[in-house]
């Protein structure tokens, strides 16, 4: 995959004029900087042989209800507080059911998603689009700040990529999940708390889907919930599969994910640049996603041993 | 004080006189009153709209639901949430329950045309209210798109044709690819940029209502065309990420953003915030009355689903820093 993306990468560069400049890929990183942070959270959670689809609810969803709450009065931080809050909720009821109920990680997160949403819709908000408070200091420097000329946006995806690196590379937390995605049978014998750990990646994953929508927030001044019912989980998880992170667990890493990333952005700054029709743009898009795949199934083949186990393979 | 007694006593009395009096006095003109009243009571009015929860459709619906409470027909709404799949079965199932009255929001120009003959043959009158669909049926109200379009286009070509003295660079930016509002747009569009010489179209895609596909779009056009002069889009909600874009880049002075939109608060917000310059507005509380006052012919008249067909394309008006005030941009607590 790291040499799809730089093929097109390479095509793109001698084919299109303005491709190359520092301006474009910093828009080429950025416009795919939020489904990059996704996918981090999204990776966490396919190491550990699980899925999580209810990552753009709880993302629309715990922002909006910060937003919306904000718009009423209460102070940004304590607003901002409370859907943190949400988000970690989110996270532990899914964790704990996919855990201990032991309930197929991609039933669960489907369920809680359309719950999460239908929750937010019903109670938490009115409208479905909420704008960020105007003047405020916080969404301004997220949306506008840059460092050494780099937009607030690729500097939080970096330090997020940094540090779910360091988790998953330097701490036991980390070669547990491994362990877990690998083997889940073998990495309970050998004594890991793998109820624990499951419920702790959802737990992250929520709250790394919490700081995507506050990024989102910040660059489009405000958080649709629309974002709920479009394609973007799918695009989460093209990410994560065209990185190379196989769908049955334990293997890849941060690495595949940024690789993931980078080759969507490349391919949708490029269609955009070529002008190419909306509808296109999904068949080449889905076409490459079933490409990807197909690779994945034959560089990650099945395991026999572990794929009827309980956790199950997705 | 025996006449204290006896003082509520006389009021009565005189309170009764009078009374038995005013009746006497006046006409009840039930000749218009009695069909009017007795031909709305009970009746059934369905809303499909593409969904709840903005500013269009909650502008609408509140407005027709306080109608409907002060004339005692019931007004229910399915909601598809998006969905062109869950509208075609809330359809189907209308179908079945026979109501006086089906409002339905089209989501593009296709899915539901069939089935809004079929309700038509089934005897449901039905309103298509701002979107619509191919086939006309008894009453349209809402906006004339190519005519929003033009608008649009014009003051685009105002800002960066000929004589402007500008890179003459413009993008499209569209909604839903297959919606009516898309389409007339589109031609209207097309056919303002081809009759100046110095517009040149250098993006033309599709940000299906989505502000961060509008803003990742937008991005990447800047990037190719650091000259760009002004941006032309479907919708207000939607192209608030393309001003966010422009914004960051620090250009909201060179490139001018024309939109359209129902006139919310929300729109008026984001031309304050310098977001976007011009809205189209096809101002929803007008609609809204608009459609309360179709509602109530339909339900009235003798004709047939289907014999008659209207429409009737709601005023626009323009909203820019320069002529918004509190006063015309609406809030939806102000419409319940």
């Amino acid at each position: 995959m790291f040499l799809l993306a730089v093929v097109l990468f390479v095509i793109f560069a001698v084919t299109l004029d303005r491709f190359l400049t520092a301006g474009n890929l910093v828009a080429l990183v950025r416009s795919v900087a939020i489904l990059g942070i996704l996918g981090l959270g999204m990776g966490l959670v396919v190491i550990g042989r699980g899925i999580d689809l209810a990552m753009v609810a709880t993302m629309v969803v715990s922002v909006s209800w910060s937003l919306a709450l904000a718009d009423t009065g209460l102070p940004l931080g304590t607003a901002l507080a409370i859907g943190l809050v949400f988000a970690i909720v989110v996270g532990l009821a899914s964790g704990i059911l996919i855990a201990y109920a032991t309930i197929p990680a991609i039933f669960t997160t489907l369920a809680m998603g359309l719950m999460v949403y239908g929750s937010g819709r019903a109670w938490l908000f009115q409208v479905d689009v909420q704008n960020t408070p105007a003047n405020s200091a916080f969404f301004d420097l997220l949306a506008r700040a840059t460092i050494f000329g780099v937009p607030m946006m690729i500097v939080a995806f970096a330090a997020l990529a940094l540090l779910v690196w360091a988790l998953l590379k330097w701490t036991r937390f980390g070669r547990f999940v491994y362990a877990t995605g690998d083997n889940p049978s073998a990495a309970r014998v050998a004594g890991i708390p793998t109820r624990l750990l499951v419920v702790a990646q959802y737990v992250i994953t929520a709250i790394i889907a919490y700081l995507a929508g506050l990024i989102m927030a910040a660059a489009n001044s405000g958080m649709s919930t629309r974002v709920y019912n479009s394609t973007m989980i799918y695009d989460v998880l093209l990410v994560v599969v065209l990185g190379g992170i196989g769908l049955s667990g334990g293997r890849g890493g941060v690495r595949n994910v940024l690789v993931g990333t980078l080759l969507v952005g490349i391919l949708l700054n490029g269609m955009t640049i070529f002008d190419i029709a909306y509808t296109q743009q999904n068949l080449i898009k889905s076409v490459i996603l079933l490409i990807a795949i197909i690779i994945d199934s034959i560089v990650n083949p099945r395991d026999e041993q572990t794929a009827q186990q309980e956790q199950g393979d997705i | 004080m025996k006449w204290m007694k006896l003082l509520p006593a006389a009021l009565a009395a005189v309170c009764l006189a009078t009374a038995v009096h005013a009746e006497e006095k006046g006409l009840d003109n039930h000749v218009k009153r009695d069909p009017y009243y007795e031909g709305l009571k009970g009746k059934k009015v369905v809303f499909v709209p593409l969904a709840m929860g903005f500013d269009l459709t909650e502008g609408w619906a509140a407005i027709m639901r306080k109608q409907a409470a002060d004339l005692g027909y019931s007004f229910e709404i399915r909601d598809p949430n998006w969905s062109t799949d869950a509208g075609t079965r809330a359809i189907t199932s209308i179908i079945a329950e026979k109501p006086d009255l089906a409002i339905i929001h089209n989501p593009d120009l296709q899915s539901y045309a069939r089935l809004e003959q079929r309700m038509v043959q089934a005897g449901i009158k039905v309103l298509q209210v701002n979107l619509e669909a191919t086939v006309p049926t008894d009453y349209y109200v809402g906006a004339d798109w190519v005519k929003v379009g033009l608008i649009e286009a014009e003051a685009l070509v105002k800002k960066c044709g000929t004589g402007s003295g500008t890179s003459g660079k413009v993008a499209i930016l569209e909604g839903q690819p297959t919606a009516a509002s898309n389409l007339y747009e589109l031609y209207a569009y097309y056919h303002v940029f081809g009759q100046d010489p110095a517009i040149k179209i250098v993006a033309d895609q599709a940000a299906t209502y989505d502000p961060a596909k509008a803003r990742a779009i937008t991005e990447t056009v800047l990037q190719q065309h650091p000259d760009l002069c002004g941006i032309v889009g479907n919708w207000d909600n939607q192209d608030v990420g393309a001003g966010a874009a422009v914004a960051a880049a620090g250009k909201s002075d060179q490139v001018y953003i024309v939109t359209s939109g129902g006139g919310s608060k929300t729109g008026c917000d984001n031309i304050e915030k310098g977001l976007l310059d011009l809205i189209v507005s096809y101002d929803v509380p007008l609609q809204g009355d608009a459609l309360n006052q179709a509602i109530v012919q339909l339900l009235l008249s003798p004709a047939k689903a289907g014999e008659i067909k209207s429409t009737y394309f709601t005023p626009l008006t323009l909203q820019t820093k320069e002529t918004i005030s509190p006063r015309s941009c609406w809030t939806l607590d102000q419409l319940k």
